[in-house]
């Protein structure tokens, strides 16, 4: 671990025009940023510098400009290989984000692999982006879907997982930090279990990638999906990390442009990964923008943002409790983000009231219907943080969530 | 205290979504609505009872969701029981323009509903105002049928 006391986090919201903004009259309490991050005056700095001096095609123009961009995107593949500890940055495909990672699995490995009768093993805490393209897989091949039950705590059963994992289980895919719970899950052991019966392990890294240290070695996965906006880069950037040799036995998902070797009339030859997962022209500026992300990251570092981020969400995690008829949901130990339900209030009331104070919180049911319904709630009130949040801004919504109390009870 | 707040939830709304009238269920001869706003979970359950000329001679509701969706659906019950379908319509329509324009002189046939025009004010809860209306709606086009109405398009 990396000395974390040195950091100057006050000085750091100076690196993020848009916390100046004011809402409703009210300066702003941004505790949205499991569903966007808010992007730092360097990442910003780095998508004009791009458009102003670098901008042209990539891998194809024989220009001195083009060859500009074309480094400026490779560059930032070798970042987020170095980032993820990737043992090769032809590892790392660029892609929109968590979501178009997943699918471009479901869609190549899954359609290549997976038989009637197979099982697809995912987890009852899964965002839509994790359950969706499954169903999709699941339907298209007669494969099955089953899944890890969730325990009251928020925790995941894994006493349940030696009779889960059968021999059937053909990929195992599973989120690092739950994005309505907080819930941190064991995700080394989760793949050294898959593997033990040969399955494939998939983690959804979108809550954690930003958070805190991800080793796609040390943790043993076999791809890893994550999303750029939720860690200070633009909005339609992201990447999928595969094993070489998984990647290697995958066929191309969408067919055009920059992912050929060869065209005829009548077939074609494809590049090697990642090139054949790239079709088109990839969004150059956004790989940029996530390399100068990573850069601005790794220069506060990881482990200082994860300490940081749990001392807020278990600060707000205590506050919360103190307040009557609120339960928090999920567990102590978490990631930085709090949900809640207040008998007083339904979510949507209170983000409604909240927002009206400055105050961005997301009311719902955070893209985890299942896992909602399972836990018989219509929805809950969830505060996210990042660096750049502060305990006095949690100590702030506690006010406005005591009023809240008293104007709805 | 917040103005726009105060606007949005004044006491008899927040009263009747609390104690919500006409919560329940009519076991013979109603249509009944399942209706519910996909984009936030709240749902609706409604049975209307339709008399022989036609009219709405009873209607219950149950359902979760937000204190507006719950007061709405409260309202709108006690407002168009015992009313002709064509008076329905037209508080439908007058609600509709109640919570989505400005209408400065709200109609007098709105009665108590009209205290929910601060939703106006509030874009994305207009839905909510509106799911209680979109599944009486349904149910007066419906007949004798099971429906399900959403506030998305399928």
């Amino acid at each position: 671990m990396q000395q974390t006391n040195e950091v100057n986090w006050q000085a750091i919201r100076e690196d993020f025009p848009i916390l100046r903004e004011q809402i409703h009259g009210q300066p702003l309490i941004y505790f949205d940023s499991a569903a966007t991050s808010q992007k730092p005056c360097a990442v910003l700095a780095a998508l004009q510098h791009y458009y102003e001096h670098d901008n042209a095609n990539v891998h194809r123009g024989l220009h001195g400009l083009s060859t500009r961009a074309t480094e400026a995107y490779e560059a930032a593949r070798a970042k987020v290989a170095r980032y993820l500890n990737a043992a090769n940055e032809d590892e790392i495909t660029f892609t929109r984000g968590t979501t178009e990672s997943i699918n471009l699995v479901a869609n190549t490995w899954g359609v290549k692999f997976l038989r009637e009768g197979d099982v697809i093993l995912l987890t009852e805490m899964e965002h839509h982006s994790n359950l969706v393209p499954w169903q999709l897989l699941a339907e298209r091949t007669g494969a099955r879907l089953r899944f890890v039950p969730v325990q009251e705590d928020g925790a995941l059963a894994l006493g349940a997982l030696d009779s889960l994992l059968t021999p059937e289980v053909k990929i195992f895919a599973f989120t690092h930090i739950s994005n309505s719970l907080g819930t941190i899950n064991p995700v080394a052991d989760l793949c050294s279990a898959a593997r033990a019966v040969g399955a494939v392990s998939l983690v959804d890294a979108a809550q954690s990638a930003g958070h805190l240290p991800v080793d796609v070695q040390a943790m043993g996965c076999d791809f890893l999906a994550l999303s750029g906006h939720k860690m200070c880069a633009p909005t339609g950037i992201g990447a999928l990390y595969g094993r070489a040799e998984l990647l290697e036995a995958m066929p191309p998902w969408h067919g055009g442009g920059e992912m050929i070797l060869s065209v005829q009339f009548e077939r074609s030859t494809f590049k090697k990964a990642p090139g054949k997962f790239e079709a088109g022209t990839p969004n150059i500026a956004g790989a940029v923008g996530l390399g100068a992300a990573i850069d601005y990251l790794e220069g506060i570092g990881r482990a200082a943002i994860f300490e940081h981020d749990t001392k807020l969400a278990t600060y707000a995690h205590r506050r919360l409790e103190e307040l009557p008829g609120v339960r928090v949901l999920g567990p102590r130990e978490r990631g930085g983000l709090v949900a809640f339900v207040m008998e007083a209030a339904h979510p949507h009331d209170l983000t409604t009231y909240a927002d009206q104070y400055g105050l961005a919180l997301r009311g719902g049911h955070h893209c985890t219907q299942p896992l909602m319904r399972k836990l018989g709630l219509p929805g809950t009130t969830r505060a996210s943080f990042y660096f750049y949040n502060t305990i006095e801004e949690i100590d702030r919504m506690m006010e406005i969530l005591e009023n809240a109390v008293r104007f709805f009870a | 205290m917040n103005s726009e707040l105060e606007e949005l939830y004044q006491q008899v709304i927040l009263d009747h979504s609390r104690r919500p009238r006409n919560m329940g269920e009519i076991a013979d001869g109603a249509v009944h609505v399942h209706g519910d706003n996909p984009s936030c979970g709240d749902e609706i359950h409604l049975h209307v009872k339709f008399g022989a000329d036609g009219g709405i001679e009873d209607l219950k509701f149950t359902g979760q969701g937000c204190a507006i969706s719950q007061a709405s659906a409260s309202m709108m019950t006690l407002k168009v029981k015992g009313k002709s379908r064509a008076d329905a319509g037209a508080m439908l329509s007058a609600f509709h323009d109640l919570v989505t324009t400005e209408v400065s002189d709200p109609p007098k046939l709105l009665g108590d509903l009209r205290l929910l025009q601060g939703v106006r004010k509030f874009p994305q809860r207009v839905k909510c105002a509106m799911l209680a209306w979109r599944a009486l709606e349904q149910a007066m086009e419906a007949g004798d049928k099971e429906e399900h109405v959403s506030t998305e398009s399928a």
